[in-house]
């Protein structure tokens, strides 16, 4: 399993962060923000990534897409978590994407990829039931009903919940837990827009009465977690790339604070207090790197061992960015606590991303259960 | 034939090699005080040991790429690669620990005289000869420069009185290589006044004293100086020049550092150990508190591997890997101490007791090993530049933050 990135992969990571960089700041950031924009991301961003075809990048070849692998899904979403971007892109390429790949049947994955790669529809995963992520729980009702079922039950904090197109949704039907592909337009599913403290699109999602026909089921009726464990590892190292980019910006702008801010008549980066609780950040940054870029490796190079590298990338990557983040606040001194300061904004969209899909004790816990223990 | 074919079948060759000559009872893991201090007093514990060594050392393998008119094994580096890899992947213990090939030797390479080097590279090479390093003194640690063994000149010679302390092995070494204060002026930076010498340690005046450490028994020792004649021409460099070339030595000491690291038996590993002792925490509570930290430990354990894996292969790329290795020593370090002091929760009284070396103990070897390991876990975040010392350097080598 190699951890570094290949050329193609690099060339990719390349034009992501130089298209981020021109194409999305805080600024616009801050407008969706006054705005209370509805979407939370940039349309036109989003087209553009199309375009550029990053929708394609986990479709293999014959399904129409570039076949980048998992490393390509990291080569994007870093450099878009250094500037914040938001987009459908996790959602949609990464959770949706990889549902259809892994789950779906072959009508299934004729209608959908295609439509992803050419980023005709947006996707949204609607799993959690409860304030903290916890998959086990799910209360949302899968009921037979002539040839189809009937939906009932609520889904929390769905991400990119607000703007999709297609639900997956995980439920209870009598064969056991089964993940179904609701339109988010079908009568009886009401969203609720979820404004949370990063600005990005999310919602919590009623299902009331919802008919689907047994074609909407993905896979087969009661093996759904174990599709929808493999959707979320997946999605959890997606989400470690965006983490890792936030963290990186949010270390570099104190570590840069350090080398200009004067106090005492000298630069508070030559104080020894600062400078160890800097380095031991340091550390911390290079230990989770590692662990998120073997992560990425090894979905496609070591899949029999998901489990327990998404959890090890999900914890320390966590880690990591709660340590980077309350640090960056804390070095800032006084205007590390106001808005007018960017490192707030990454501050909030990080913790929202150690939430997701599981914190740190989540996945210590997995790892321990994988372990033995 | 292409170099690519010639490497493959180096590897081959050294496979078959290996098969043949490395006993299997020397491809399990060196048990605690089994290593080969090499030179005149060297011992074997076993016939399967001394003939690894005696092979090794026939192979002129121990010190695989130095010339071979001084006594090396003239590889070159992808060869040497390829036998440190073949090594490792058949799990060879090292033959023998030989601080004259890991530290001074590649220095009295690049800095000695023709003399020097034929004096001292060939016995290196053979194990004939041990070397121990004698840089730290009471006042001197963190601080190496404050170092201040007194060197007045007679004739030819330094005339040399004071203590070493913490030189390693020192009552089984033939030579060491020796920091001493060649120049006291206060206008000067202490930096300036210290000379590089090598010496033998069966001059008179030389009296070694091993250290007792917190775990019991241990291979640190002091050194202390009464009037030892050295010879002027046994000095390495400039006298007075000795500090930059020291500073080029500590860099082979991490590595050196590692090495003996990798060599010494650690007990079982945190996984297999909270196996065992975890289902024996009867609150429900209590266990998963320690299960979370042993997670916790488990993870950064992991992370440190994908690290070094990292670093091989960027180095592989021929990337500049210095700025990740910077983190090494002390990463390595504070997750020891992490390691065992979640030992110690986890296993309660059983982690505390007090090895008598005897049968019929009370405790079992996991556990002495525990308690063992547990005291010497401060060695590895002091000894080689203590954690702050790394802390110091990455903040300035590598973040680049104003002093």
């Amino acid at each position: 399993m190699a951890l570094l990135f290949n050329e193609e992969q690099r060339l990719l990571q390349e034009t992501a962060q130089d298209y981020f960089q021109n194409n999305f700041s805080t600024k616009t950031l801050r407008q969706m923000r006054e705005n209370q924009d509805a979407l939370c991301y940039v349309p036109e961003l989003w087209q553009q990534m199309v375009e550029m075809g990053w929708t394609g990048i986990l479709a293999t070849e014959e399904e129409g897409g570039l076949g980048f692998g998992f490393k390509g899904v990291g080569a994007v979403l870093e450099p878009a978590g250094k500037t914040l971007a938001g987009s459908p892109f996790l959602g949609t390429v990464v959770l949706g994407g990889s549902a259809i790949q892994l789950g779906g049947n072959d009508a299934q994955r004729a209608d959908w990829l295609a439509k992803i790669i050419g980023g005709e529809v947006r996707f949204a995963l609607a799993v959690d039931e409860t304030p903290r992520h916890d998959p086990n729980v799910c209360k949302t009702t899968a009921t037979k009903n002539g040839g189809g079922y009937t939906l009932d039950g609520e889904k929390l904090f769905v991400m990119d919940g607000a703007c999709a197109d297609q639900l997956i949704v995980s439920a209870t039907s009598e064969a056991g837990p089964t993940l179904f592909i609701v339109d988010a337009k079908a009568a009886g599913v009401t969203r609720h827009r979820l404004a949370m403290i990063d600005t990005r699109n999310a919602a919590r999602i009623v299902f009331k009465n919802v008919q689907v026909s047994a074609d909407a089921v993905l896979g087969q009726p009661g093996n759904g977690n174990e599709i929808l464990e493999q959707v979320l590892d997946r999605g959890r190292i997606a989400l470690c790339a965006e983490m890792l980019g936030i963290a990186q910006w949010l270390f570099d702008t104190t570590i840069d604070y350090l080398k200009q801010r004067v106090q005492f008549d000298v630069l508070i980066g030559s104080f020894q207090a600062l400078q160890h609780r800097a380095s031991r950040m340091f550390v911390q940054m290079q230990l989770a790197r590692s662990t998120v870029l073997a992560a990425l490796a090894c979905v496609d190079e070591n899949p029999a061992f998901l489990p327990y590298y998404a959890s090890a990338a999900k914890a320390k990557m966590s880690e990591a960015l709660e340590l980077v983040s309350s640090e960056a606040v804390q070095m800032h001194g006084g205007i590390g606590v106001t808005d007018e300061l960017d490192v707030g904004l990454y501050l909030k969209r990080g913790r929202v991303c150690v939430a997701a899909f599981g914190d740190i004790s989540f996945h210590r816990d997995r790892v321990a259960r994988i372990s033995g223990l | 034939m292409s170099d690519k074919e010639h490497l493959e079948q180096f590897r081959q060759e050294v496979r078959e090699w290996l098969e043949a000559n490395c006993p299997p009872e020397m491809r399990t893991p060196t048990p605690e005080g089994g290593i080969v201090w090499v030179g005149s007093k060297i011992q074997f514990d076993s016939e399967p040991q001394r003939l690894w060594y005696e092979r090794m050392c026939d192979k002129r393998w121990f010190a695989p790429t130095w010339p071979v008119e001084l006594g090396g094994g003239g590889l070159s580096k992808d060869q040497a690669r390829i036998l440190e890899r073949e090594l490792s992947r058949m799990k060879c213990r090292m033959p023998m620990v030989n601080l004259g090939i890991w530290m001074i030797g590649p220095i009295i390479l690049e800095f000695g005289t023709e003399e020097q080097k034929r004096q001292h590279i060939p016995k290196m090479c053979s194990g004939e000869a041990s070397w121990c390093q004698g840089f730290s003194e009471p006042n001197a640690g963190s601080d190496l420069a404050s170092l201040k063994m007194r060197a007045d000149v007679d004739g030819d010679d330094f005339v040399l009185n004071g203590l070493k302390i913490w030189t390693s092995y020192a009552q089984k070494s033939d030579w060491m290589y020796c920091l001493i204060r060649t120049d006291n002026d206060p206008a000067k930076d202490k930096q300036q006044g210290i000379t590089l010498v090598l010496l033998d340690m069966n001059n008179s005046g030389i009296s070694v004293k091993p250290i007792e450490l917190l775990s019991g028994k241990s291979n640190f020792c002091q050194v202390f100086f009464d009037n030892v004649r050295v010879p002027i021409k046994n000095v390495i460099g400039e006298i007075n020049g000795g500090w930059p070339i020291t500073k080029k030595l500590l860099q082979y000491e991490r590595g050196a550092m590692s090495k003996l690291n990798e060599s010494s038996v650690k007990g079982r590993d945190l996984t297999s150990l909270a196996q065992e002792y975890l289902p024996q925490v009867a609150d429900p509570m209590q266990r998963a508190a320690l299960r979370d930290r042993i997670a916790g430990i488990i993870i950064d354990e992991k992370a440190a591997l994908f690290t070094m894996q990292r670093v091989g292969e960027e180095a592989k790329a021929g990337g500049d890997v210095g700025t990740i290795t910077s983190i090494f020593k002390y990463a390595a370090g504070e997750e020891g101490r992490q390691k065992y002091e979640v030992l110690l929760a986890l296993m309660g009284h059983r982690a505390l007791g007090w090895d008598l070396g005897s049968e019929g103990q009370e405790f079992n070897q996991d556990e002495l090993m525990t308690a063992k390991q547990w005291l010497l876990s401060w060695t590895y975040c002091i000894a080689g530049g203590s954690s702050e010392i790394q802390l110091n350097v990455i903040a300035k080598r590598i973040l680049g933050l104003p002093s």
